[in-house]
């Protein structure tokens, strides 16, 4: 897998945004690569920056945000460097972006047929009613239940569960290579949550496509990805294969947030147990400490910790982590033994 | 004195909530959305019970009603041997005392204008129970119980993050010393490092004001964790009530498989063994008849499209409404 050049790859972007009380690094400085046919699962709670990592790759971010510092190469391609028009070809042809509130994401006075057939006139030269008889077939990909009637319904007319299924056949009408899906579930109740993961699952194989899954719901990720990013605060703190990630966290943000989750059926003989939640709350962007941004919630805080940034370095395997218990700092003169 | 023999704080019977469909120029009436539709809970002091459903099952509605934030159309709610529903608007207004409410959303449900001094000491005022500095004080301790300091009574709501707002709302139902909190979705829109935080503060509170929790979500494993015994509810219905252990173990109602079923488990070598559900939730406007879950049920017969199954007790307390648990359930109640 490493031999083949990735699919997309980012790297050290960073992404601030002017604001009246200063400025604030939305996303710093982070790298990270989906290969061909791979889920990417980037995890991480509200205010990390995962949103607006996805929205950079398509270069949507408008003032006063702004793409500070990196690159984005797909198929080797500087995203950042193209010129408008270009990026618009790559927007829903190469790559295609679906969010988390599908009924806000649908225009509500056009039906949901002609918001996929214009989709599809945008990248292709088809006359409009081809394009609505792919999007009839489109909307039975999806697995909407008769779908010659439910093209002509408007947004208002379905539940949350089928606006969902039509952004998605929407993102699927001009076959893009990668599907980034922004919380592509998080609006929806558990058993259509299920659904559309089955679904999304399903169209990944079908169409060979390559998925950047960002959601905060570890449960979502444990069982879509195969491989995930944990961002904090603007930062990837760690990144390795789902498996080993659930198995062994390395970062202790990694691992509190795997611990401060509740599990079904993990109650033993009736005992209401205390959950192990992280101390303190995510630090504020515009008053930033120096060294790692986690320092102040860590419960293995050193002092280096609070002075030094640390970086995201290979550990073994495919892993990756950005902690000075796992890399002892460059010049520290005791290195911890761990 | 029904509630108080058998332990119970708060009993509701039979509660239902029909919301009118108004049609036409003269706003005739056409129809009735049945948010709640004939509700039995019991809670015991000092308990919580858990409310779980998806949306638009009527959860909300169901605590809305019991607080009479909402008239319910029928149906009674005991709370400590009083009926709350006979009262006069003056007479619940002192009831609230009792009975108090954290709220979804810590954004929207304090207001901006206010100092979260003024916030929490609100209540302190309306009930006349604390002025001046003995108000400023008690205020003071209720911040410090909820794990803020006690200077965040000078600043404004939005000077805090979520779980600090909702750490504020916490203190401002506590002022009065309530005897039962309702609590809807407490903690869903918090992150989860965050929601492992109010979780505890929740159960520590419990604890030290002996509190009874009618605590209401969406989330199945939040629930499991903070509830004594959870009753999950169906398009306006209870379909199964049980301990929170014996309900995850050993779910009878085919919903309630289904629901477990479909949480995603965060453990990536875990095999899915999903039941999938057919169709959308129905409109309440139009339940089905008979069992109202009967259209996606994967294992329904044919009693369940013709009568409406009871909620009957399958041994210790463990009550489920289907037809396949309860083969007798479709007779007249005793």
């Amino acid at each position: 897998m490493e031999t083949q050049a990735p699919l997309l790859e980012v790297d050290n972007l960073r992404v601030e945004f002017n604001t009246l009380e200063g400025r604030i690094r939305a996303v710093d400085g982070i790298s990270f690569n989906v290969q061909e046919g791979e889920t990417l699962g980037l995890v991480g709670e509200s205010g990390c920056g995962k949103s607006i990592t996805a929205m950079s790759i398509l270069r949507l971010i408008t003032p006063p945000g702004r793409i500070a510092a990196g690159r984005i190469l797909y198929r080797g391609r500087d995203l950042l460097k193209v010129s408008e028009p270009e990026i618009r070809k790559v927007r829903g042809k190469e790559i295609a972006l679906i969010f988390q509130e599908p009924v806000a994401a649908l225009n509500p006075v056009y039906t949901v047929g002609n918001q996929i057939a214009e989709a599809i006139r945008v990248h292709n030269k088809v006359s409009k009613k081809d394009a609505l008889i792919e999007a009839v077939r489109l909307l039975r990909l999806v697995q909407i239940p008769d779908p010659e009637r439910r093209v002509r319904d408007y947004p208002h007319q379905m539940s949350g569960g089928m606006c969902q299924r039509v952004m998605i056949a929407m993102s699927l009408s001009c076959k893009p290579s990668l599907l980034m899906a922004d919380e592509p579930t998080t609006a929806l109740d558990v058993t259509i949550q299920a659904e559309i993961l089955d679904l999304l699952k399903r169209l990944k194989d079908e169409f060979r496509l390559s998925m950047l899954l960002i959601s905060h719901n570890l449960g979502v990720i444990a069982g879509s990805a195969d491989r995930v990013a944990v961002m904090y605060a603007g930062r990837i703190v760690e990144e390795a294969p789902v498996r080993e990630i659930f198995a062994s966290p390395k970062h202790p943000y990694t691992i509190g947030l795997l611990r401060s989750v509740p599990r079904l059926g993990g109650r033993d003989r009736g005992v209401r147990r205390r959950l192990p939640a992280i101390p303190g709350n995510v630090p504020d962007p515009l008053s930033r400490e120096p060294g790692c941004p986690f320092a102040p919630r860590c419960t293995e805080v050193m002092q280096v910790c609070r002075r030094e940034e640390p970086q995201l370095l290979p550990l073994e395997g495919e892993r990756k982590v950005s902690c000075f218990l796992h890399h002892p700092a460059v010049g520290e003169g005791k290195a911890v033994a761990r | 004195m029904i509630g108080q023999e058998n332990g119970n704080l708060l009993e509701v019977r039979g509660l239902k909530k029909y919301f009118p469909i108004r049609r036409g120029v003269f706003s005739r009436v056409s129809g009735h959305v049945r948010a709640v539709d004939g509700v039995d809970l019991a809670l015991r002091r000092g308990e919580t019970l858990g409310l779980v459903g998806e949306s638009g099952s009527g959860k909300t509605t169901t605590g809305r009603c019991i607080l009479r934030l909402l008239e319910p159309t029928e149906g009674s709610v005991v709370f400590d041997g009083v009926n709350l529903l006979g009262l006069s608007p003056k007479e619940m207004r002192k009831m609230r005392r009792e009975l108090q409410v954290i709220f979804q959303d810590p954004y929207s449900s304090l207001n901006p204008r206010m100092r979260v001094g003024s916030i929490v000491g609100e209540p302190l005022i309306i009930h006349k129970i604390a002025k001046g500095s003995e108000r400023e004080h008690r205020v003071a301790d209720l911040l410090c119980k909820v794990g803020l300091d006690p200077s965040a009574m000078k600043r404004y709501p939005h000077e805090f993050s979520g779980g600090q707002r909702q750490r504020i709302g916490i203190a401002r139902a506590l002022a009065l010393r309530p005897k039962l909190i309702i609590c809807d979705e407490p903690v869903s829109a918090l992150d989860v490092s965050v929601q492992a935080q109010v979780v505890n503060l929740l159960m520590d509170l419990q604890e030290e004001f002996s509190l009874t929790y009618l605590f209401i979500a969406h989330d199945l494993s939040v629930v499991e964790h903070i509830s004594d015994r959870v009753a999950v509810m169906y398009l306006g219905k209870i379909v199964e009530v049980a301990e929170a252990e014996v309900l995850y173990r050993n779910p009878q109602h085919p919903y309630t498989k289904a629901l477990l079923s479909a949480v995603p488990v965060p453990d990536p070598t875990a095999k899915s063994e999903r039941i999938a559900l057919k169709g959308d939730l129905p409109s309440p406007a139009a339940p089905p008849p008979g069992c109202a879950f009967h259209p996606r049920c994967p294992v329904a017969v044919e009693v369940c499209s013709r009568v409406v199954p009871r909620l009957l007790d399958s041994g210790g307390g463990h009550l489920a409404s289907c037809h396949l648990v309860h083969p007798d359930s479709s007779g007249a109640p005793p």
